[in-house]
């Protein structure tokens, strides 16, 4: 029942022709992949990794066509109706895809990012014997993340949510036999299911308050809902997006999440599914213009989320688990761009593009370090690796500047349109907001300059019969790739090819040209801080030696950082403890109240017939008794009833 | 319609053998010899009979003298008999609190019961059996027995029949042919068995040839051996016995009728 | 006196023989007991047959007897029988029948 008129929609939506017709392939491509993959079994092991990677790299080709072809779109904006998911009473959600600059940003990072990742795994990976899994997982993810952004209706979203979830825990738990990846991957999988019951309760909402739940739909008629149910929904959408992507208060399965293999850490757990929250509040952008409270909310959680990832990064030695850290604080500038309202859009957008790229590939540059050093993650036992490792430290060295937003970089584009558009709102909390965003920055410096310097840097710790080598070449090549996005990315698209002019169509047209704080004032600022948190970090590591084994005597700042502030503490506290109690109550309460009064009958009833069989002695006489009784009770009841 | 009147003759009978029919049920009860209790029985049976034929039942106090006391209680004898006495004649109570509920119910049923009866027939008037039986008693029962009774009385031929072989069912003893014994496996069997000889009678230490004296052994002892079955033994304890040596000098032990001796040989009395 | 002292005295036969039914142990006393009810039974039908003037009463004692003589010879026979096998006439001992 689609209840809307196109007059409304913020663009006219064309039917698909031609190519964008065929842009289902998109996700049928890497799901056909994952299926034969998954199910050919052992016969397709020795392609298998070819197999994968060429249907992502298809979607990617097809991806770059799509969007060329929809640049001549008038609208810039084309639905493709594929058949009918659901269709039960008033509920009829069509399968459709909804190709608009958008998807087609995600479309194009997702499949370019992914298949570097996946050209990067078979080189990861060539020693792994369930190789052929773990591209079928992968396979599966590119699929359910095409569909989780290509999906023209809620419910569509939904599923690729799932679907990524999915492959996220899959692919987390790849190695299953190790306890702690099986545990993070349930961590994960849980923590993911507190969101999903968000962004599902926000589906119920929509489809029972307007009766619809495709995007035209909703966004052309959510403006009609009172203000409370308007809050309720992108509330419950904003827990569905902290859940997916790592954000405050559900941020801390995010780190643990790095138990996967790498390439799932770089594509899954930094470039693409955890972007899928900024990416689910960036669609929803009409709900949260009616609603100022949830964007504020959402402005809190990034600001929060942002000093919490990047304070938590300088405190631990596990390189991928400050990268993760340092992802959890970079989506947490995602969420303050798009909780700024229609200024931000752009800038958080670039900012999570930009952020694909380097954050990819520092990943995988940290995946090419453990390579070397036998899969070690204790960055205390690195140390002097640039000269053994010179292209991953070259790349992640790029990938480290574009990160610390060092001038004319991705970073420093995208990082500072966020600062400048939180300066935009002209008020207070602009400039807390700012304040925030720029130290930030200065952590951010510290930490990515903590993490080089005992990497690259400094005296050789390794472990003995550690012996670096440089990554083979199908590893290291996607790695150049990524790092030479590093540098241009943020160019690109704020300068060269602004994003903001390609996605008009969704978000409309930029609104101030008029900046209150200058743009050069702006950089300048946070280049400074930049300077002063590499400072800070050369002072504090560089300058001294690296002890191999963490200090035990350090200051509660420390200690809480260490402790991810306490954020799993809080966690079990608060959730897992009462919920245990909760559990054995109610199994206290199963087993003493509801077992208890079946078995407490079941044994009343056994004990009173066995205690009535007692009876039963076997002895005539007392059965005689009995008789003689029987019958003075029957002759006493006739003479009372003779008599009465 | 004609009045039974209960004339003083009867009325004498009925205090003299109604006491007599309760004393016998009462005895029954009581006694603790089986015997007893059947010859107590038959005291009150025969009360009874006399009870049928002072109320013009005759023929059916002829039955009950004849028939039951004689042919059954008879058969009750034989039966005792047969199975001897054994502790079920004991008259301790094995089951707790039963002697007292018996009693209990007991008389409230004969309360109630009897109550009931006196008030429901408080006003019942006799009719007699004058009329019934214009020929007598035997006649009129003939009537009526082969009349509106035949088919009772038939099936009660076929029950009598069936209770005969029942009996017989029960009480036989089925045997192969050629599994009976001979006199040879007998005495070969009972020289397998721990006491081949006979059981050792009252023996030369007893103070008494009743068979209920238990023989003793040469200590002094009983011998268990030796007691009969079916007959309550002596306690050994109620019998004077030979404990010593300064008992010979005493009046008591010089009158020795029932205390031998054991120096001075198995009859002790013969000194007296 | 009227027919209802037989009456009464046929009660109070009948309680004596259902209390020695109860209290006695050896099978045949238990069954004289037995056979004392049935007689009190007896002694009420010829009272009853007397007090109603018909002969009706007198049959069915008379029946009652024949049924007392078939029961007296099958209930013997169980008693012997159960004696053969359990060395005793006791009504406690046969107490396998139970819980």
């Amino acid at each position: 029942m689609e209840i809307i008129s196109a007059e409304v929609l913020p663009s006219e939506v064309v039917p698909a022709e031609g190519l964008l017709g065929a842009s289902w392939l998109l996700i049928a491509l890497p799901l056909a992949g994952a299926a034969v993959l998954l199910l050919g079994g052992r016969r397709t092991d020795r392609w298998g990794h070819l197999l994968g990677t060429a249907t992502v790299v298809g979607a990617f080709l097809l991806a770059v066509l799509c969007t060329f072809s929809l640049a001549d779109v008038e609208g810039r904006s084309v639905d493709v109706d594929l058949f009918t998911f659901i269709s039960t009473g008033q509920l009829d959600v069509r399968a459709g895809l909804l190709y608009d600059p958008l998807s087609a940003v995600f479309v194009l990072l997702i499949t370019g990012v992914g298949s570097l990742i996946h050209v990067y795994s078979i080189g990861y990976m060539a020693h792994d014997p369930a190789r052929r899994r773990f591209f079928a997982y992968l396979n599966l993810f590119v699929a359910a993340m095409l569909l989780l952004v290509l999906g023209n209706s809620f419910v569509a979203l939904y599923v690729g949510w799932e679907g990524v979830g999915l492959a996220s825990y899959l692919l987390i738990a790849f190695w299953y036999t190790r306890p702690g990846a099986a545990t993070a991957a349930k961590k994960a999988f849980i923590m993911n299911r507190v969101g999903d019951v968000g962004l599902a309760l926000a589906i119920f909402v929509m489809f029972a308050q307007l009766g619809t739940t495709s995007y035209e739909g909703v966004f052309g008629t959510v403006g009609t809902l009172a203000g409370g149910t308007i809050t309720a929904i992108g509330l419950l959408l904003l827990l569905g997006a902290c859940g997916k992507s790592g954000q405050f208060p559900l941020q801390a399965w995010l780190p643990d999440a790095m138990e996967g293999p790498t390439p799932v850490s770089a594509l899954i757990h930094a470039a693409t599914m955890v972007t899928a929250g900024v990416y689910l509040i960036a669609r929803s952008a009409p709900i949260y213009d009616e609603t100022p409270t949830a964007r504020t909310v959402v402005l809190a959680v990034g600001a929060v989320t942002l000093l919490i990832g990047a304070i938590a990064g300088c405190a631990f030695d596990d390189i991928k688990k400050v990268l993760a850290y340092s992802t959890v604080s970079q989506i947490g500038y995602m969420f303050l761009a798009v909780g700024l309202g229609p200024a931000g859009y752009v800038a958080g957008l670039a900012h999570l593009l930009a952020h694909g790229f380097f954050k990819a590939g520092l990943f995988l540059g940290a995946g090419s370090v453990m390579h070397a050093m036998d899969d070690s993650v204790d960055m205390r036992r690195y140390g002097g690796l640039a000269r053994k490792l010179p292209i991953t430290f070259a790349t992640f060295g790029l990938g480290y500047l574009a990160l610390i937003g060092f001038p004319f970089l991705s970073g420093f584009y995208t990082k500072d349109a966020i600062i400048e558009a939180a300066l935009d709102r002209d008020d207070a909390w602009g400039w807390v907001l700012a304040g925030v965003a720029v130290l930030g920055a200065g952590l951010t410096a510290f930490y990515m300059t903590r993490l080089m310097l005992m990497t690259f840097f400094g005296r050789a710790r390794w472990a003995d019969g550690v012996h670096p080598h440089e990554s083979p070449t199908v590893m290291t090549a996607p790695m150049v790739v990524l790092s030479l996005g590093s540098i241009g990315a943020g160019f690109l698209l704020v300068k060269a090819f602004p994003l903001s002019d390609w996605l008009e169509p969704v978000f409309g047209e930029e609104h101030s040209a008029e900046h209150v704080v200058a743009p050069l004032t702006v950089g300048l600022v946070v280049t400074g801080v930049m300077l002063l948190g590499v400072l800070a970090a050369w002072l504090f590591v560089g300058r001294r030696e690296v002890p191999v084994t963490a200090p035990v005597r350090v200051s509660p700042v420390t200690r809480a950082a260490r402790n991810a502030l306490y954020a799993d503490t809080i966690n079990e506290s608060l959730l897992m403890r009462p919920g245990q109690w909760l559990t054995r109550a109610l199994v206290w309460v199963d087993n003493r109240g509801v077992d208890g009064a079946v078995n407490g009958l079941a044994a009343g009833l056994g004990g009173s017939s066995s205690r009535l069989g007692r009876t039963q002695t076997g002895f005539v006489r007392t059965y005689a008794l009995g008789m003689l009784g029987g019958a003075v009770l029957v002759a006493g009841a006739l003479l009372a009833v003779t008599s009465g | 319609m004609n009045e039974v009147v209960i004339g003083t003759g009867e009325t004498v009978a009925f205090w003299v053998l109604g006491p007599v029919a309760l004393a016998g049920a009462l005895g029954m009860v009581f006694s603790r010899n089986a015997v007893h209790s059947a010859l107590w029985l038959v005291t009150t049976m025969l009360s009874l009979g006399v009870f049928y034929v002072i109320q013009e039942a005759p023929f059916l106090g002829a039955v009950q003298i004849i028939v039951y006391t004689g042919a059954i209680m008879i058969l009750f004898l034989f039966v005792l008999m047969m199975i001897g006495r054994d502790s079920s004649d004991s008259v301790v109570e094995t089951l707790r609190g039963q002697r007292v509920a018996a009693t209990v119910l007991g008389l409230g049923f004969a309360g109630l019961v009897g109550a009931g009866i006196a008030r429901a027939t408080e006003d019942l008037v006799g009719v007699g059996l004058a009329d019934a039986q214009p020929e007598g008693n035997i006649p009129a029962i003939a009537e009526s027995l082969f009349t509106d009774y035949l088919l009772a009385f038939e099936v009660t031929s076929a029950l009598l029949i069936t209770a005969a072989l029942g009996a017989m069912v029960l009480a036989h003893i089925e045997r192969e042919p050629g599994t009976r014994r001979t006199q040879k496996e007998l005495s070969r069997a009972r020289f397998l068995t721990e006491r081949p000889q006979t059981l050792p009678g009252p023996g030369v230490y007893a103070r008494a040839n009743s068979v209920a004296a238990p023989a003793l052994l040469p200590d002094g002892r009983t011998s268990p051996d030796s007691q009969a079955t079916g007959i309550e033994p002596q306690v050994a304890d109620q019998m004077p016995r030979p404990t010593g040596r300064e008992q010979l000098g005493s009046p008591d032990g010089a009158l020795g009728t029932l205390d031998p001796a054991p120096l001075d040989g198995p009859a002790g009395g013969d000194r007296s | 006196m009227t027919l209802t002292y037989y009456l009464v005295l046929a009660a109070i036969l009948f309680t004596i023989g259902a209390v020695g039914v109860l209290v006695r142990r050896n099978a045949i006393v238990v069954f004289m007991c037995i056979e004392l009810m049935l007689n009190s039974v007896n002694l009420t039908l010829v009272t009853f047959a007397r007090a109603t003037g018909t002969v009706d009463g007198q049959i069915m004692a008379f029946f009652v007897m024949v049924v007392a003589a078939a029961e007296v010879v099958v209930g013997l026979a169980i008693i012997m029988s159960i004696y053969r096998t359990r060395r005793s006439a006791s009504v406690d001992d046969a107490n396998l029948l139970k819980y």
